[in-house]
């Protein structure tokens, strides 16, 4: 499951970052690391991009980027 | 006694605080510029303390020192070739594992590091507890706390600053990252074959380099190959090697390995310095955050604050710039006393005060501007502005960011340049600036509403608002065109942290607003100076042109003709004659006014340039208008007062010029073709100004002339022609 398919409210896993060199090596200095524990805090009114909450902190993505994060072990409301 | 000189780099991630540390350390007495070669924002301050004396360089905030953004390139570079005497790391208390990724790329560059623990209040109202002694004791580098907001532990932080230049810290460090035994032996074996193969001349630490070259980090390749002549090559072969069979190893890239493993000795450290409370708090920033980005609320409360800072900018900057207006008047007026007649009198006054007078003009409008965006950007307002409006910007291939300096472009393109220094990306930087301009500015709304007004009546409106809408699509459609052609490449990630909103310092509002109004003043100044004085010399030089006819004694002698008569006269008629002696002698005054500027450099070169204009619909008159509204659009009109009407004093609401216009041969159509005339062309020199200041290079300022220009034909063109086909003149 991609990071992009959450809801608002949901929380997951991280398994891996996909995408390109820079992006990818992006997330992963962000914290976006293998077993880090992401919120889906909101989607912005347009419905893009989405707003995450990860090791203490609010960070935004596109929704076409959080597509390339892969997740597991989603929980939180439906 | 001459002082010892410390250089003080400042690192740290975005939002950690960094530039409250900056303002608190050196005050007011801060230099702003740019890295050499590249746009981004460079600040140096000064402070003495203790009989030395402190040179304080504020890096580029970023989250790590790989080679992806120039701004960490920047950092990096100043750090590994300028060799400061101590780099203080600025941490966010309350977001220690993330800002400590920054910290460990630091010490491994074997420079002597101090950590500032910033914000820790904040971090125990979320009761996270820092043992700063056990951090220091881990990482064997020098804390200290501070509170930047509220000016706690600048004392301290020097006092750390000199004892860590004067003490002798055993470099390289002991405790260090451990990147697993397969990294580990592949560092130490490119390390070993780095060392036999010419180090001497690679200036930095060997280990370092190694651990670069296996994340292929490709300003060390560079360096690498440079230096090394030779044996480069064979080095560059070798680290490819170890690369590719720690690749085939892990299934994984290196740096991500790496990444990892840096991620991992954090974690092993924040367990060891961090004490979570359980005690439940309340986080007022997500409670905001609920209400300003929320889904039905958050873009109508944005409107809101767009609007709000506008009527400010405008509503209260209106008031003085009346004063500026009325002291300029009165600095002309005194300085045409005190200087004789003359050329020098015509070029102080009409050239030089009016020039400066145009730029001072706009000063408040820029100061409160400014002011306005400095809140945005300290209360962290700005990150949320993005994150609403990504999606809109999105499709010309823009960061969110790029709306607000856009916005700002409708009231005044100059400061709406300088406000993409917020962009991080060169390349949206350079895109948007390049399409600012078709934002209509403020400036050019008496254009269109004397034309508009004079050909279009009842429906003004809807023309001038077409005309706003047109600026939108081509920026739309040349902000598409831009980046798939000369601006082409990945749009940079979008990744963009939401900091907690703070409550801004009024100190560091006006250090913001203030260091960017200064050098709107002083560059800006200059170019627009020479400007206003080349187009003043060209609309009055010849001086001594052979006029149709001596207007001047024609006057005279009306005037005389008409006193004998009005003595004669009485009541009604003495008044009636009165009002027509001034009539005809104002109408022979424009005449020759009009006479002169037909004459003058500029009238000749609107004559020579008409065969241009006149496919899209343009006399040689409107030609020297749109000629001098290089300079600024406000002079368009009262250029197109002196030719056409032959009023002296002509307005937006100047009826006569209306009745001129008409009877001049200027259509319905050729009025709308001049209007997106002046809608796309080259805004003002100022913005010429801008623009080259904030690109660093006249290549994409000259860029800009010509495609505006160039663009600005063309349209009106289409729409003078194609109107013209169909029958609409």
């Amino acid at each position: 499951m991609n990071l992009s398919e959450l809801r608002q409210g949901q929380t997951a896993t991280v398994v891996r970052v996909g995408g390109d060199g820079p992006f990818r090596k992006r997330l992963y200095e962000m914290g976006f690391l293998q077993g880090t524990e992401i919120y889906v805090e909101k989607y912005a009114p347009l419905r893009d991009p989405i707003e995450v909450t990860l090791k203490g902190y609010q960070v935004s993505l596109r929704v076409d980027e959080a597509a390339q994060v892969e997740v597991n072990n989603v929980r939180g409301r439906r | 006694m001459s002082s010892k000189v410390i250089t003080v780099a400042l690192a740290g991630n975005p939002n950690s605080g960094k530039s409250t540390i900056f303002n608190n350390l050196t005050g007011t007495r801060q230099k702003v510029g740019n890295w050499p070669g590249v746009t981004v924002e460079k600040k140096e301050g000064h402070l003495t303390a203790d009989g030395y004396h402190l040179t304080i360089v504020d890096l580029p905030g970023t989250y790590s020192l790989t080679a992806y953004s120039l701004e960490e390139i920047v950092a990096r570079n100043f750090i590994l070739d300028e060799k400061p005497d101590v780099v203080v790391d600025i941490l966010d208390c309350s977001n220690l594992e993330r800002n400590l990724y920054l910290a460990t790329q630091l010490s491994e560059l074997d420079t002597k590091v101090i950590f500032v623990l910033n914000m820790a209040d904040i971090a125990e109202e979320r009761g996270i507890e820092i043992d700063g002694d056990k951090l220091s004791e881990l990482l064997d580098v020098p804390v200290v706390f501070t509170v930047g907001n509220k000016g706690k532990g600048t004392h301290e932080l020097i006092k750390a600053i000199i004892s860590a230049t004067e003490s002798h810290t055993e470099l390289p460090r002991t405790r260090r990252v451990y990147y697993g035994r397969e990294i580990e032996k592949a560092i130490s074996e490119l390390t070993e074959f780095i060392k036999a193969n010419n180090s001497k001349k690679l200036p930095y630490n060997i280990r370092w380099i190694a651990i670069k070259l296996l994340e292929d980090d490709r300003i060390v390749k560079e360096q690498v190959r440079k230096t090394a002549d030779s044996q480069g090559e064979a080095i560059l072969k070798q680290a490819y090697l170890k690369r590719k069979n720690l690749r085939d190893f892990f299934n994984e890239d290196p740096e991500i390995l790496m990444t990892d493993h840096r991620y991992g000795f954090i974690a092993g450290i924040i367990k060891e310095v961090i004490r979570r409370n359980s005690k439940s708090h309340v986080d007022v920033s997500r409670q905001i955050d609920l209400v300003l980005t929320n889904r039905l609320l958050g873009l109508p409360i944005f409107v809101f604050f767009i609007w709000a800072m506008f009527q400010l900018t405008f509503s209260l900057g209106s008031y003085p710039v009346g004063w500026i207006d009325a002291g300029m008047g009165w600095l002309g007026q005194t300085a045409s006393e005190i200087i004789p007649d003359g050329p020098l009198a015509d070029l102080i006054v009409d050239g030089v005060i009016a020039g400066v007078g145009s730029v001072a003009i706009f000063m408040p409008n820029i100061l409160i501007l400014f002011f306005c965006i400095a809140v945005f950007e300290d209360t962290g307002y700005m990150a949320r502005a993005a994150f609403l409006m990504d999606k809109v910007m999105h499709l010309i291939g823009l960061h969110g960011k790029s709306f607000i300096p856009l916005l700002m472009g409708f009231g005044c393109n100059v400061p709406a340049i300088m406000a993409t220094r917020t962009l991080e990306s060169e390349k949206d930087r350079i895109l948007t600036i390049l399409i600012i301009p078709l934002m209509s500015c403020s400036a050019r709304l008496p254009v269109y509403i004397l034309l508009a007004g004079t050909f279009f009546g009842a429906s003004a409106g809807n023309v001038i608002f077409s005309i706003y809408a047109l600026g939108i699509v081509l920026a739309v459609t040349m902000g598409r065109l831009f980046r798939s052609t000369i601006l082409r490449g990945k749009t940079a990630p979008f990744v963009m942290e939401l900091p907690p909103y703070r409550t801004p310092m009024l100190k560091g509002l006006l250090i913001h607003m203030w260091d960017r109004s200064k050098v709107f003043l002083r560059k800006m100044g200059g170019i627009i100076l020479i400007g206003s004085v080349t187009v003043w010399f060209l609309s009055t030089f010849p001086r001594q042109v052979q006029l149709s006819k001596d207007y001047d004694s024609e006057i005279a002698a009306l005037t005389a003709e008409y006193s004998s008569r009005i003595s004669a006269a009485r009541g009604d008629l003495r008044q009636k004659l009165i009002a027509e002696r001034d009539r005809i002698a104002s109408a022979f005054e424009g005449e020759k006014a009009r006479e002169k500027v037909e004459k003058s450099y500029i009238g000749r070169l609107g004559k020579a340039l008409s065969p241009v204009f006149a496919p899209i619909g343009i006399d040689w008159r409107g030609s020297v208008a749109l000629l001098s509204g290089f300079v600024a659009k406000e002079i368009v009109v009262s250029t197109m007062g002196v030719l056409y009407a032959g009023e002296a004093e002509a307005d937006e609401e100047s009826n006569a010029l209306k009745g001129a216009l008409k009877k001049s041969g200027m259509t319905h159509l050729s009025a709308y073709a001049m209007m997106t005339f002046v809608l796309i062309y080259v805004p003002c020199i100022a913005t010429v100004a801008a623009i080259k200041h904030e690109t660093n290079s006249w290549k994409w300022a000259l860029f800009s002339i010509t495609y505006s220009t160039a663009l600005a034909w063309l349209v009106a063109f289409v729409i003078y022609q194609g109107g013209k086909a169909f029958g609409l003149a």
